[in-house]
């Protein structure tokens, strides 16, 4: 047998593309080996803990929420979390089903932003969306009704998807009509069987075959699949309060990234949807279980790239629950959707499943209620280390069995993007 | 391709993104109703976010975010040289946006908060206007999707886009929308340039400012107008500079 291993290679991705913000991938084989293997994240840092020192706590999910584009309501209900929690607040309960089924909009836009904009190209061999528009239009029309649909949640919950107005500390600043709500329970109606279609669509997409074992980091969900607040559990066996945060993520700073790492009981975990499915599958919607056999996803994977399927997964678990809150919602008293509060001293934390992984805000308020010390930890923080980890094995694979260089890159590339990075975010 | 009758040309764009959240370009891949229209109707040749295409004879750049660093700033000047046309794009590419809020500390404080010790590159916060030559500001935090289509069809058509230079307050009443001021709510609507159709006291939070001053704007009289309502100089300073939108507005910054 004749073992084809690279001999040397460069492989230099400056500003990977189909990713938010701005990270590297450099690759270089010398001699067989692997000489150089990094993901750099050279996104420029905006320093957000600075941002929100000494602003009155009313802005501060507003600010929390411009950290990100695509995950501003979870920045926003997690900055709101903390503060609530700090004030020792409880929200009404229409309040806390509207931010959840906000939440949820904006899993689905997030997901179906990933799945369908960012990594389908890849499977379909184009360099977009935007030619899968004439070459597949019955894939383009699928990815716009379920984020349309999407989006319009967002909209009437929350006021918008991106930088939502209605998340205010105590609950929201209105609630929408019943009226509206029957509405949108149709049009969800409407948006299922593009569910299915799109579960069709990537049964047909055959994902790399990869594993590296490795610890998986999320919320765990009492009663519900976890997205909003509880304790922090990992497959390694770790179990933490929401307010430990800090010793469950351990940050710590590295040369090549301007994003800080974390770990816990090895050198890397992992957050994000395959860590929420793992952990809480018992707790997901039949239909949701329903896709992921449809997809033969079971827990237990340790393939990255199956992040896309969990992803895909997970939109049917918020289509499917979406509809039942808003059932719910329909048939409640939803006159009180907000509550005064009184400012003091205090500190607290507040852990959300943004669709890439536990999202964390402390806040530390003064007695005129503003904000001494914010700290944020990003699911994407705590993604670059396993993606850094991941790389060098893949590589180190890809390099004995003598694959070509254009297949690492794209295969590289394509791991990176299955963790869908929300790079600006993680630098904030 | 014709339109009305009328020959044109698709004009070739670009979409960069410097220091933000990238939520302004999120807004066109958001525009899901007629996403297929607009992308016919340019040609989208450099957009990293959603594509692994890169050309580079864009006629028309789009900017995303704030400059902080000396590579971008390399970076920005490339691209204006490219461009015929240069859109500064939401309030970190039009005014710096809420990345001020750090400026109020020293440098050095700054990282030294986040980082430690350890070395990172970065700047001032400038807007694009501050580095190089910007032929249209596009305001918003984030932008507005039916606006930047409005605007992409103005420069599609070669028309000139003559952006409102009412305030917000106008499209307020416009959409029948009870007062948020007489709510009890600070808003800076009557002294914001509209377009963004109110979207913020329509759901019931005051306007924060993030599309810049309208014309003529009566700021004393907005300012006058909310300490009657017993919102304290603090309270008002802090909503005014927000996103950096009215700088020299209060007599504190004079």
């Amino acid at each position: 047998m004749t073992v084809k291993t690279v001999k040397s290679l460069n492989i230099d991705i400056k500003h990977l593309s189909r990713v938010e913000g701005h990270g590297d991938i450099r690759i270089r084989v010398e001699d067989g080996k692997l000489a150089e293997c990094t993901w750099a994240v050279v996104e420029t840092p905006r320093f957000f803990e600075v941002m929100f020192k000494g602003l009155s706590i009313e802005m501060a999910p507003i600010l929390a929420a411009r950290i990100c584009g695509i995950c501003s309501i979870s920045h926003a209900l997690a900055s709101a979390r903390a503060i609530e929690r700090a004030l020792k607040i409880e929200i009404p309960g229409p309040a806390s089903m509207i931010r959840l089924l906000a939440k949820h909009a904006e899993t689905l836009q997030s997901h179906s932003l990933h799945l369908f904009f960012l990594v389908a190209p890849d499977f379909l061999n184009v360099p977009s969306m935007i030619p899968i528009m004439h070459t597949n239009p019955q894939v383009a029309e699928t990815a716009v009704k379920i984020k349309w649909f999407a989006n319009r949640a967002a909209d009437l919950l929350v006021g918008r998807s991106t930088h939502p107005i209605g998340i205010k500390i105590g609950g929201l600043t209105q609630i929408p009509r019943k009226m509206q709500l029957k509405e949108l329970a149709k049009d969800l109606d409407a948006t299922i069987p593009y569910l299915w279609k799109t579960l069709d669509l990537f049964k047909g997409f055959k994902m790399p075959d990869f594993v590296r074992e490795t610890e998986l980091v999320s919320l765990r969900g009492v009663n519900r699949y976890p997205f909003i607040g509880g304790d922090l559990i990992s497959s390694d066996g770790v179990r933490k309060e929401e307010d430990e945060y800090r010793s469950m993520t351990n940050e710590y700073i590295v040369d090549f990234s301007n994003s800080k790492l974390t770990r816990l009981s090895r050198e890397s975990f992992a957050v994000g949807a395959l860590a929420r499915f793992n952990n809480n599958y018992d707790l997901l919607h039949p239909k949701a279980k329903e896709a992921a056999e449809g997809l033969n996803l079971r827990p237990g994977v340790h393939n990255p790239y199956f992040y896309n399927l969990a992803q895909l997964v997970e939109c049917f678990h918020v289509m499917y629950e979406s509809k039942e809150l808003l059932l719910e919602l329909i048939d409640l008293d939803t006159s009180k959707f907000s509550i005064h509060y009184k400012v003091r001293r205090c500190e607290g934390i507040g852990a959300v499943e943004a669709p890439r992984g536990i999202l964390y805000h402390y806040h530390r308020i003064s007695d005129e209620g503003k904000i001494e010390k914010a700290d944020c930890v990003i699911p994407t923080n705590q993604n670059n280390g396993n993606i850094y980890y991941d790389l060098h094995k893949l590589v180190n694979e890809l390099i004995v069995q003598g694959m070509e260089g254009k297949e690492i890159e794209r295969l590289s590339q394509m791991l990176v993007r299955a963790y869908d990075p929300c790079i600006s975010c993680s630098v904030h | 391709m014709k339109y009305l009758g009328i020959t044109l040309e698709r004009p070739k764009i670009g979409v960069f993104d410097f220091t933000g959240c990238e939520g302004c370009q999120l807004q066109i891949a958001n525009k899901e109703e007629d996403l297929k229209d607009l992308f016919d109707l340019v040609e989208i040749v450099n957009f990293r976010e959603i594509s692994s295409d890169r050309r580079e004879d864009y006629e028309i750049a789009f900017i995303d975010g704030c400059i902080t660093t000396d590579s971008e700033v390399a970076r920005l000047k490339k691209i204006r040289k490219q461009a015929g046309i240069l859109v500064a794009m939401g309030a970190c590419a039009c005014l710096g946006g809420v990345n001020n809020l750090r400026s109020r500390f020293s440098l050095s404080d700054v990282i030294r908060e986040v980082y430690d010790r350890h070395h990172i590159n970065t700047g001032p916060v400038r807007k694009v206007a501050d580095v190089v030559h910007v032929d249209i500001e596009l305001p918003g935090c984030p932008i507005s999707k039916p606006e930047f289509e409005w605007l992409v069809r103005h420069l599609v058509l070669g028309i000139e886009p003559q952006f409102p230079k009412y305030p917000v307050c106008v499209e307020c009443k416009q959409r029948l929308n009870s007062c948020v001021l007489d709510m009890g709510l600070m808003c800076l609507g009557p002294v914001t340039r509209a377009g963004c159709n109110a979207v913020c006291p329509r759901n019931r939070l005051g306007c924060w400012g993030c599309r810049g001053p309208s014309e003529e704007a009566n700021f004393e009289s907005l300012i006058e107008i909310l300490r009657e309502k017993g919102f304290t100089e603090e309270h008002i300073a802090e909503r005014v500079k927000f996103f950096n939108a009215f700088s020299g507005v209060l007599n504190s910054d004079r």
